[in-house]
C-alpha cells in the first residue's frame, strides 16, 4: 500500500497529518488513558480490557474463597454502640461476692457487654485473694438450668404481674388473720436487704427472719455470748499469730473466711533467703479427725477422733492454765501428741498466739475463748468489736422453725437462697411439712430441693446481675453491682419484699438511699453524689475504724462447759465414728451446678466429680476395705452408699464424708454425683454437729472407682523434684534442702547445667518468669479454677478424669510424705499414717532447652523471643510426641471435641454457657495439644497497652491468671530482664537460696523457679540431706 | 561363580528341575483359588472390616476412644508400629544383605519374605496416620513448598526422620520386590491362557523378553538395589528407635537403643517369616523348596538376634544401676517389679529363653516347635515395644502424674485392623503372583543338585518315563500336558 499512489485515510486527522493523530499512530484505541491514569483498579477511574480480566479474576477468587470460609453464625453488629462499650476492650467492675455468707471483693472483667472473668479486688478490705467457688460463681451467671421467670406450681408462664397479685393478696389475708410469715435464709450480709426486710416486717409484723447456715459456728457465736456477752463472731487476726493452734478448724480451707485467714496467715510463712530477710515464721499445731486443707499445711498435725476433740481443748486449757497462772478445769486424761509442745508454743507467743476451734459446740468453744483469755489473745490476734458477720446462721432458731412448720403454725414462708430440704439434717422433715405452709415462695434460681416443694418461684438473678451490698466486717462496706443486664426474666428478692411490702422503690435505688442514710453518714466525704459513685468505684468503702477490741475480758463458766465437754466427749472410744467436713471446693453444696467446681480436685484427696466415705489407711485394712469399695454408712438407720477413699492421715476408727454432695434438682452437672450427708448430721443441745457418733460401715460389695486426678500420693524421695527443709536448718544455711546436682568431667565437678548440647535463647526484650513459694503456697486450688476461666479450659467429666484425662493446664501436686527407707522404692510409695503434705503448683515450666519443642515434627511448639514455650493450635496434628516427653506432664491433649458435643454436656455444649468462654482465648479443636500459655493472651495486652501509652511495660502491668487468683501471692510474675521487677527482686534474694528449679539434673532451665518449702519443725526431724553427685 | 559347598544339603530338594519351578509355583497363581485359601482369605476380611470400623470410629470420634491418657500418650499404636516396622526387616535383611552375603538359601524365601515387608511397612505406616490427632494434615509432616510462609518441618525431630525413613523404605523395597517379580511376570505372561491373565501379567512384566541383556541389567539392578537396601535394614530401625533415645523420659533416653532395635527387628521379622513359610510351605506343597535347611538357618539367626537382644536387656539394667541416675534406675526397677511387671516378664520369657532352645538341633529342626517359638517371639517383641513404651511413659519423673493404661476395644480393633490389612494384602499376593522367586530359584538347582537324583518327580519324571532316557532339563512343552 505504502507505494501505491492511492491513499486510504482514516480521518481527516491522518490527512492533515495532526501531530496529536501521528502521536497516537501506534495505538489500538486513540483515546486510551496512559498506564498512570487507571493505576486505581479499584476507585471508578477507569479500566481497560486487561484489569476486566483481573477484576474478573479476582472475582472468581473471592466468591470461591467467601464460599469456602466458615459461615459465620449469629454475628450481629450494634445498631446503636453502647457508651463506654469498645468491641475487644475490656470493661472492668468492681462487685462483691456474696453466698450464703461467703464473701469476696470482686473486680469482674466483661468483654462485649458480658462478665468473662473474676479477680480480686485488691483495694485493701483485707479480703485478699479469692477462693475457687468465688471464680467459679462466674459460669453460674451462664447456668442452662436456671429458671426462666417465676413459676406458679408448675406453670412457668406466669407473668410477674399475675404472680405479685396472687401472693399479695395471700399475704393480705394472713396478715389480717395475724398469720405467722417467715423470711428464711443463710447468712444475709446486705445491711439494705436486712433492711429490706425490716421494712417488709414493719408492713406485715408477724414476720420473722431467721438464718441458718448449712456449715454452722453458731456455737462459737453461742460461746462469745457467754464469754463477752457478745454474740457475734470476732475478726480473727492471722497475720499477728506466732504460734497458732486449730483444733478441727480447717481455717484456711472452709472455716468462716478461710481466703482471708488464709492470706493473713501466709504473711507469717514467708521467709527470705537474703541476708537481712525475714527468717522466722510462725508455727502451726492442728488437731483433726480428716486431713484437711488447714491441717495438710501444720507444722505439727495430730490426728484425733470427733469424740475427743472436746478433751484436747480441756486438755490444753489445763496445759496453758499451768503455765500461764490460770485455774484448772476437770478434764478426762487424754494422750495426744504435741500436745504439751502446743501448749509451751502458745505460752511462749503469748500476746502472738491464738488458738482456733471448728468444733460447733459451745462448751468447747467457751473453753477455747478461756484459753485465748489465758493468751492474752483478745485485742492482738482476735477482735470481738470488729465483728466478722460472715456466718450469722442461728441453728437454735432455725430448728424453732422446722418444729413450727412441722407444726403447721407458718402461714407463709419466704425462702432467700437458702435450701434447707437439701441442706439440713432436717430436711426431709420439712420437705414433708412444706405443703402445710398456705403461702410458700422461693426466690431461688432454680426450682431446686426446697423451691421445687413451693408453691411460687420468684427467681432472683445472679448476684453479676444484682444490685446489693455487704458487710462481711464491721466497718466494709461494700456494692454489688450488674454487671450484665438480666439474662432471664428475673427480679431481685428485694424488688420482690419491696413490692410486696408495698414501697414504690426498685432495689438500686434502695441500696443509694440505705447508703446515704446509713453509710455515707459513717465519715463520708464531698457530696452524696460523688462518694456513691467513688464507692460504685472502688466496690468499698471503709469506714473509720474505732474498735481496737481490746479489753474484752473473759467472763465466761470454764469449769461449767468443762463439765459439759466431760459429758459429751471421752477420751478412748473404741467405735468407728463419722464425720462430715466442708469440702474446699464443692462448699456447702449450693454452687454444684458448676462443672468448673465440680471438676476442682479437693486439694488434698485431689478427687472430683464424687463424695466418698474416707478412712485412714490402717482402718481400711482392719475392716478390709480398699479404695473404691462402695460401703453403706449407717448412722441410727440413716445410711448411705459411698465409695471408699483410703486417706492418710485421718484418724483411724473414723469415716469422712463430705459436705454438698448428693444434689437432687440443683442441674446435669450436680444431680446424682455423689451423696448427701446432711441428713447424717445431728444436733448437740440445738446445735449442728458434723460429728454424730458411731456408725457401722458394711461392704455392698459393690465398686466404684473415685476419680482423682493423682493417683500416687508420695514424692518417691525424688530431690529433684520437692525439695523443703525445716526452719532450725533454714537460718542456718538458706540452701538447706536444696537438692544441687554436680557432674564430674574432666574439668573437674560442675553443675549439672553447665553443660548443654544448646546454645541457649536470647532473650533481648522480656524474659517472661514465674517463682512459685512452696512456702505460702497452702493448696487451695483458686488458680486452677482462675486459670480455667481465664483460658477456656474444657470439662471433661468424671469418667475420663477417671481415665487421667483432666484438662487444667494448672495443677497442684500433693505430696505425702513417706516413712519407707529411701532405698526401699516399693515402701516409699506407702503414704505415712500421718503424712507431712507439699503443695506443688505445676503448670508448664516455658524450658528454654524445652524437650517439647525439638521433637514435634511440625514445629507446632516454638520457642518465643520473651521465653515463652508457645503453642500453635493451628498447626498441631496431634502426635502427642511433646507430651511424652515432657519430664513434668504438663501437655493437655484433646482427645475428643469438648466443645458442641453431648458426651461432654457442660458448659461448652450450650450456647448461654458458652458465654463464658474468654474471646482472647483459642478455644482448642480435638486432635491438637493445648498446655500453660503462661496468659500470652495478657502479656499482649499489656504489652500493646504499654506501647499505645508509649512507655515500657511496668512491672505489675501484667500478670497471669494464677498469680493473680493467689490468696496468698505464692505466684509471682514478672519480667526477669527487668531488674526492678518484683520477680527479679525475689530471684536476687533467692538465688543463692531457696530458688530451685525442677529437675535441674536435666537441664531444661525452665522460666519458673519454685522456693523450698520450710517447715517450723524441730531439726531433728529433718533428714541428713547430701548433694548427690552423678558417676 | 555359583559355587556351593558340596558337604551342605543341597538348597532345592525333590530333584526339581528348571520345569519343575515353574510348574510348582506357577500352578497356584494359575488355578483357581483353593479351598483353604478362600477361608483364609474370607477370615482376612472380616478381621479387616472389623478393624475398619474400629478405626473408622477412631477417626471420627477422636483418640479419646483408646486408652491413652496425660501421663501415657502412646501406648499401642506406636508398639504395633514399631512391631510391624521391625517386622518387615527380614525381607529386606533377606533379600540385601544375604544376597550381597551370596546366601543361596534366601532364593526360596527372599519373595515373600519382601512381601511381607511391604505389607508390614503399611501396617506401620497405618499406625502413623493412626496416632495423630489431626491425621487429615499428616501431609504437614512431609517438608512440601506451602503457602503458610516459612512454615517448614522441624528436622531436629526423630518423627520427621521416621517419616523420611519409612518411606524411603518402603520405596525402595518396593521397587526392590516388584524388579525382582518380573522375570517370573513374565513366565506366567507366557504360560497364561487366558487374555486377561496375559494382557495383566504382560503388563507388569514390562515387555521382559528373557534374553542375556536382559538377564544381565536385571542382575546389575538387583545388586545395586541390595546395596541401597542394605543401609536401610539398619536404618529404619535406628531412626525408629531414635523416636525413643533422643527423648529425656528415663527408659527412652538410651545410646544403646539403635543396634538393640535393629537386633529386635530382624530377630521378630524372621520369626514372622517363619510363620509364613511354614503355612505357606505346607499349603503350597512347597517343602521342597522351602526345606528344613531354611528353617535351621533362619532358626540360627532367631537364636543370634535373640541373644543380641537379651544382652541389650541385660546392659540396659546394668546401665540403669551403674548409671546412679535415680531415675533410670526406678523406671528400670518398675520395669521388673511395677504395676506392669507381667509385660517385662512376658517380654523376657518370650525374647531371652525361648529363642536360646535352638541351640538343640532336635528343636530347631523341628517345624512344629519352630512355629510355635516364632510366635512365641512376635508375642514377646510386641511387649518388648509395650514395655519400652508404656512402663517408661507410666511412670517418670513426677510421681504426681504417674498413671496407668489399659487398652479399649478400639486399641484392639484397631490392631486387628493392621492384622487384617496384612493378610489381606498377604493372601492376595500369594494366591496372585509367585511365592517363590521363580529365577533366582532355578538359578541355584543346577549348582545343588549336580545330577539328576535316583528318585525323580514333577513334569521330569514324566518325561523320563516316557523317554527313558537321563535327559535332565527337558523342553517344557505346554501342548503335550
Amino acid at each position: 500500500m505504502k507505494n501505491s499512489d492511492k491513499r486510504y485515510w482514516r480521518g481527516l486527522e491522518e490527512l492533515r497529518n495532526d501531530e496529536k493523530f501521528v502521536k497516537n499512530a501506534g495505538s489500538e484505541f486513540a483515546d486510551a488513558p496512559t498506564d498512570t491514569q487507571y493505576e486505581s483498579l479499584v476507585d471508578g477511574t477507569g479500566s481497560n480490557r486487561r484489569d476486566f480480566l483481573k477484576v474478573l479474576g479476582f472475582g472468581m477468587a473471592a466468591v470461591s474463597l467467601a464460599a469456602c470460609e466458615t459461615p459465620v453464625k449469629k454475628a450481629i453488629p450494634y445498631v446503636n454502640k453502647p457508651a463506654g462499650e469498645f468491641p475487644t476492650l475490656a470493661n472492668w467492675y468492681a462487685s462483691s461476692y456474696t453466698e450464703g455468707g461467703d464473701f469476696a471483693s470482686i473486680l469482674v472483667k466483661t468483654r462485649e457487654g458480658r462478665p468473662i472473668k473474676i479477680e480480686p479486688n485488691d483495694i485493701g478490705t483485707g479480703f485478699t485473694g479469692i477462693g475457687a467457688r468465688v471464680h467459679a460463681s462466674l459460669l453460674g451467671l451462664y447456668d442452662n438450668e436456671k429458671l426462666r421467670g417465676p413459676k406458679k406450681g408448675d406453670d412457668t408462664k406466669v407473668s410477674w404481674e399475675s404472680v405479685d397479685k396472687e401472693i399479695m393478696a395471700q399475704l393480705g389475708q394472713i396478715a389480717a388473720k395475724g398469720g405467722a410469715i417467715r423470711i428464711l435464709s443463710n447468712t444475709i450480709l446486705s445491711p439494705s436487704t436486712k433492711s429490706v426486710i425490716a421494712d417488709f416486717t414493719a408492713k406485715y409484723p408477724t414476720t420473722q427472719h431467721v438464718m441458718y447456715d448449712a456449715n454452722s459456728v453458731s456455737g462459737l457465736i453461742k460461746a462469745n455470748e457467754l464469754s463477752f456477752g457478745k454474740a457475734v463472731v470476732p475478726s480473727y487476726d492471722f497475720s499477728k499469730v506466732k504460734t497458732v493452734v486449730s483444733i478441727a478448724a480447717d481455717f484456711q480451707g472452709s472455716w468462716i473466711a478461710p481466703e482471708m485467714f488464709a492470706g493473713q496467715f501466709a504473711e507469717t510463712r514467708r521467709v527470705s533467703s537474703s541476708k537481712d530477710g525475714k527468717k522466722d515464721m510462725s508455727r502451726h499445731y492442728q488437731f483433726e479427725t480428716t486431713l484437711s486443707l488447714t491441717g495438710s499445711n501444720a507444722d505439727y498435725r495430730t490426728a484425733v477422733k470427733p469424740s475427743q476433740l472436746g478433751l484436747v481443748v480441756s486438755a490444753l486449757y489445763n496445759k496453758v492454765a499451768a503455765k500461764t497462772g490460770g485455774k484448772s478445769i476437770s478434764s478426762a486424761n487424754i494422750d495426744v501428741a504435741h500436745l504439751d509442745k502446743a501448749a509451751n508454743d502458745l505460752v511462749a507467743a503469748k500476746g502472738q498466739a491464738l488458738v482456733v476451734c471448728g468444733v460447733n459446740d459451745p462448751s468447747v468453744q467457751v473453753v477455747v475463748n478461756a484459753i485465748n483469755g489465758l493468751l492474752g489473745s483478745y485485742g492482738s490476734t482476735i477482735n470481738l468489736d470488729a465483728p466478722s458477720y460472715t456466718r450469722q446462721g442461728n441453728d437454735v432458731a432455725m430448728n424453732q422453725l422446722v418444729d413450727e412448720v412441722k407444726g403447721g403454725k407458718v402461714d407463709a414462708l419466704f425462702v432467700m437462697g437458702a435450701n434447707p430440704v437439701y441442706d439440713h439434717p432436717r430436711g426431709a422433715e420439712l420437705a414433708a411439712a412444706l405443703p402445710k405452709v398456705g403461702l410458700s415462695v422461693s426466690f431461688n434460681d432454680r426450682a431446686d430441693e426446697t423451691s421445687s416443694l413451693m408453691k411460687f418461684i420468684c427467681p432472683a438473678p445472679h448476684y453479676l446481675e444484682s444490685w446489693n451490698d455487704a458487710l462481711p466486717k464491721a466497718g466494709l462496706y461494700t456494692l454489688t453491682q450488674p454487671t450484665i443486664s438480666l439474662v432471664f426474666n428475673t427480679r431481685q428478692a428485694q424488688t420482690s419484699l419491696l413490692k410486696w411490702a408495698g414501697a414504690k422503690d426498685d432495689y438500686h435505688e434502695y441500696v443509694k438511699a440505705n447508703w446515704r442514710k446509713n453509710v455515707y453518714t459513717q465519715g463520708g466525704k464531698g457530696d452524696y453524689e460523688s462518694f456513691w459513685v467513688k464507692s460504685l468505684h472502688d466496690g468499698v468503702y471503709m469506714a473509720p475504724s474505732t474498735a481496737t477490741g481490746a479489753g474484752s475480758t473473759f467472763a465466761g463458766d470454764v469449769d461449767a462447759a468443762a463439765a459439759a465437754i466431760g459429758k459429751t466427749y471421752k477420751a478412748t472410744a473404741s467405735g468407728l465414728e463419722l464425720a462430715l467436713y466442708e469440702n474446699v471446693g464443692m462448699g456447702n453444696g449450693s454452687a454444684a451446678n458448676n462443672p468448673w467446681l465440680q471438676e476442682l480436685p479437693e486439694p488434698v484427696t485431689k478427687a472430683c466429680w464424687d463424695n466418698f466415705a474416707m478412712i485412714s489407711q490402717f482402718t481400711a485394712s482392719e475392716l478390709g476395705f480398699a479404695q473404691g469399695d462402695v460401703v453403706k454408712v449407717d448412722f441410727k438407720g440413716k445410711a448411705i452408699e459411698l465409695p471408699v477413699m483410703v486417706q492418710p492421715g485421718q484418724a483411724n476408727g473414723t469415716v469422712a464424708i463430705a459436705i454438698g454432695y448428693g444434689r437432687e434438682k440443683a442441674g446435669k452437672s450436680a444431680d446424682g454425683v455423689g451423696k448427701n450427708a446432711y441428713p447424717l448430721a445431728t444436733f448437740n443441745n440445738g446445735f449442728l454437729s458434723f460429728a454424730p457418733g458411731e456408725v457401722t460401715v458394711a461392704k455392698t460389695g459393690d465398686f466404684r472407682e473415685v476419680a482423682q486426678t493423682q493417683t500416687h500420693g508420695t514424692v518417691m524421695n525424688r530431690k529433684s523434684v520437692l525439695q523443703e527443709t525445716v526452719l532450725g536448718q533454714f537460718q542456718k544455711d538458706p540452701l538447706a534442702g536444696r537438692f544441687i546436682p554436680k557432674i564430674p568431667t574432666s574439668d573437674g565437678v560442675v553443675d549439672a547445667t553447665n553443660l548443654s548440647l544448646w546454645n541457649g535463647h536470647e532473650y533481648k526484650n522480656h524474659s517472661w518468669g514465674m517463682v512459685v513459694d512452696l512456702n505460702t503456697c497452702y493448696g487451695c486450688g483458686s488458680c486452677v479454677i482462675g486459670c480455667q476461666s481465664e483460658n477456656n479450659i474444657p470439662v471433661v467429666g468424671r469418667q475420663e478424669i477417671i481415665n487421667s484425662r483432666e484438662m487444667h493446664w494448672m495443677r497442684i501436686d500433693r505430696y505425702y510424705s513417706s516413712d519407707a527407707d529411701v532405698e526401699d522404692l516399693r515402701g516409699l510409695e506407702i503414704a505415712s499414717e500421718n503424712p507431712e503434705v507439699t503443695f506443688q503448683p505445676m503448670m508448664c515450666q516455658h524450658c528454654n532447652n524445652a524437650p517439647c519443642e525439638t521433637v514435634c515434627p511440625v514445629l507446632a511448639t516454638t520457642h518465643s523471643s520473651e521465653g515463652l514455650n508457645q503453642m500453635t493450635y493451628n498447626r498441631c496434628v496431634g502426635t502427642r510426641y511433646c507430651a511424652n516427653n515432657c519430664p513434668y506432664k504438663v501437655r493437655r491433649f484433646n482427645w475428643f471435641k469438648y466443645f458442641d458435643n453431648d458426651n461432654f454436656d457442660y458448659n461448652f455444649n450450650n450456647d448461654l454457657g458458652k458465654m463464658v468462654i474468654n474471646p482472647e482465648v483459642t478455644v482448642r479443636s480435638r486432635g491438637v495439644i493445648e498446655k500453660c500459655s503462661m496468659c500470652v493472651q495478657r502479656i499482649q495486652e499489656g504489652k500493646l497497652t504499654a506501647k499505645r501509652e508509649r512507655r515500657t511495660v511496668k512491672d505489675g502491668d501484667i500478670n497471669v491468671a494464677c498469680a493473680s487468683a493467689c490468696p496468698t501471692n505464692a505466684i509471682t510474675f514478672g519480667d526477669m530482664n527487668d531488674s526492678e521487677s518484683r520477680i527479679s527482686k525475689l530471684l536476687a534474694e533467692e538465688i543463692e537460696g531457696r530458688a530451685f528449679h525442677m529437675l535441674e539434673e536435666i537441664n531444661v532451665r525452665p522460666q519458673v523457679s519454685y522456693l523450698t518449702k520450710v517447715r517450723n519443725k524441730d531439726a531433728k526431724a529433718a533428714k541428713e540431706v547430701a548433694p548427690k553427685e552423678h558417676a | 561363580m555359583h559355587v556351593t559347598s558340596p558337604v551342605r544339603e543341597p538348597l532345592v530338594q525333590g530333584g526339581k528341575t528348571y520345569a519343575d519351578v515353574t510348574e510348582d509355583i506357577c500352578r497356584h497363581v494359575e488355578g483357581a483359588p483353593t479351598k483353604e485359601w478362600k477361608i483364609a482369605f474370607g477370615i482376612s476380611l472380616l478381621v479387616l472390616g472389623y478393624g475398619s470400623y474400629c478405626l473408622a470410629w477412631t477417626w471420627w470420634e477422636g483418640l479419646g476412644v483408646w486408652g491413652l491418657n496425660k501421663t501415657v500418650g502412646w501406648a499401642w499404636d506406636i508398639t504395633n508400629f514399631v512391631w510391624w516396622v521391625g517386622i518387615g526387616h527380614a525381607g529386606t535383611l533377606i533379600s540385601a544383605i544375604l544376597l550381597l552375603f551370596r546366601q543361596k538359601w534366601r532364593t526360596s524365601i527372599n519373595r515373600a519374605a519382601e512381601a511381607m515387608t511391604i505389607f508390614a511397612v503399611l501396617a506401620a505406616a497405618s499406625f502413623i496416620l493412626m496416632h495423630m490427632g489431626r491425621p487429615w494434615m499428616a501431609y504437614w509432616a512431609l517438608p512440601l513448598p506451602n503457602a503458610f510462609g516459612s512454615l517448614w518441618v522441624n528436622f531436629n525431630s526423630p518423627l520427621v526422620w521416621d517419616v523420611f525413613a519409612i518411606s524411603t523404605y518402603f520405596s525402595v523395597s518396593l521397587v526392590f520386590w516388584y524388579i525382582g517379580l518380573i522375570p517370573d511376570l513374565a513366565t506366567i505372561r507366557d504360560r497364561a491362557t487366558s487374555k486377561v491373565s496375559r494382557l495383566m501379567y504382560g503388563l507388569f512384566a514390562m515387555g521382559w523378553d528373557g534374553s542375556a541383556k536382559t538377564w544381565s541389567r536385571y542382575e546389575y539392578i538387583s545388586l545395586i538395589l541390595a546395596g541401597l537396601s542394605t543401609p536401610l535394614v539398619l536404618s529404619v530401625h535406628t531412626i525408629v528407635s531414635m523416636d525413643f533415645a533422643t527423648s529425656v523420659i528415663p527408659g527412652w533416653h538410651t545410646t544403646i537403643f539403635p543396634p538393640y532395635f535393629v537386633a529386635g527387628a530382624i530377630f521378630s521379622g524372621f520369626a514372622m517369616v517363619q510363620n509364613l513359610m511354614l503355612i505357606t510351605r505346607v499349603v503350597y506343597r512347597l517343602e521342597d523348596y522351602i526345606t528344613l535347611e531354611h528353617i535351621e538357618t533362619m532358626n540360627k539367626v532367631i537364636t543370634l538376634t535373640g541373644s543380641v537382644v537379651g544382652v541389650a536387656y541385660i546392659t540396659e539394667f546394668f546401665i540403669a544401676w551403674y548409671s546412679g541416675v535415680e531415675y533410670e534406675y526406678y523406671a528400670f526397677f518398675n520395669r521388673m517389679t511395677g504395676p506392669y511387671w507381667w509385660a517385662y516378664w512376658a517380654m523376657m520369657t518370650c525374647n531371652v529363653i525361648s529363642p536360646q532352645l535352638f541351640w538343640s538341633r532336635k528343636l530347631r529342626r523341628s517345624i512344629t516347635f519352630t512355629f510355635f517359638i516364632s510366635v512365641i517371639v512376635n508375642i514377646g517383641m510386641w511387649f518388648e515395644r509395650f514395655v519400652i513404651i508404656v512402663t517408661s511413659l507410666h511412670r517418670d519423673y513426677l510421681p504426681s502424674s504417674w498413671a496407668m493404661f489399659s487398652p479399649t476395644m478400639y486399641d484392639i480393633g484397631d490392631y486387628l485392623f493392621s492384622f487384617g490389612l496384612f493378610f489381606t494384602l498377604f493372601l492376595l499376593f500369594s494366591k496372585y503372583l509367585p511365592v517363590i522367586n521363580m529365577a533366582e530359584v532355578k538359578a541355584v538347582i543346577r549348582s545343588t543338585s549336580a545330577e539328576l537324583p535316583k528318585k525323580i518327580a514333577g513334569v521330569a519324571k514324566v518325561r523320563h518315563d516316557l523317554n527313558n532316557v537321563g535327559q535332565r532339563v527337558p523342553s517344557y512343552d505346554k501342548d503335550k500336558e
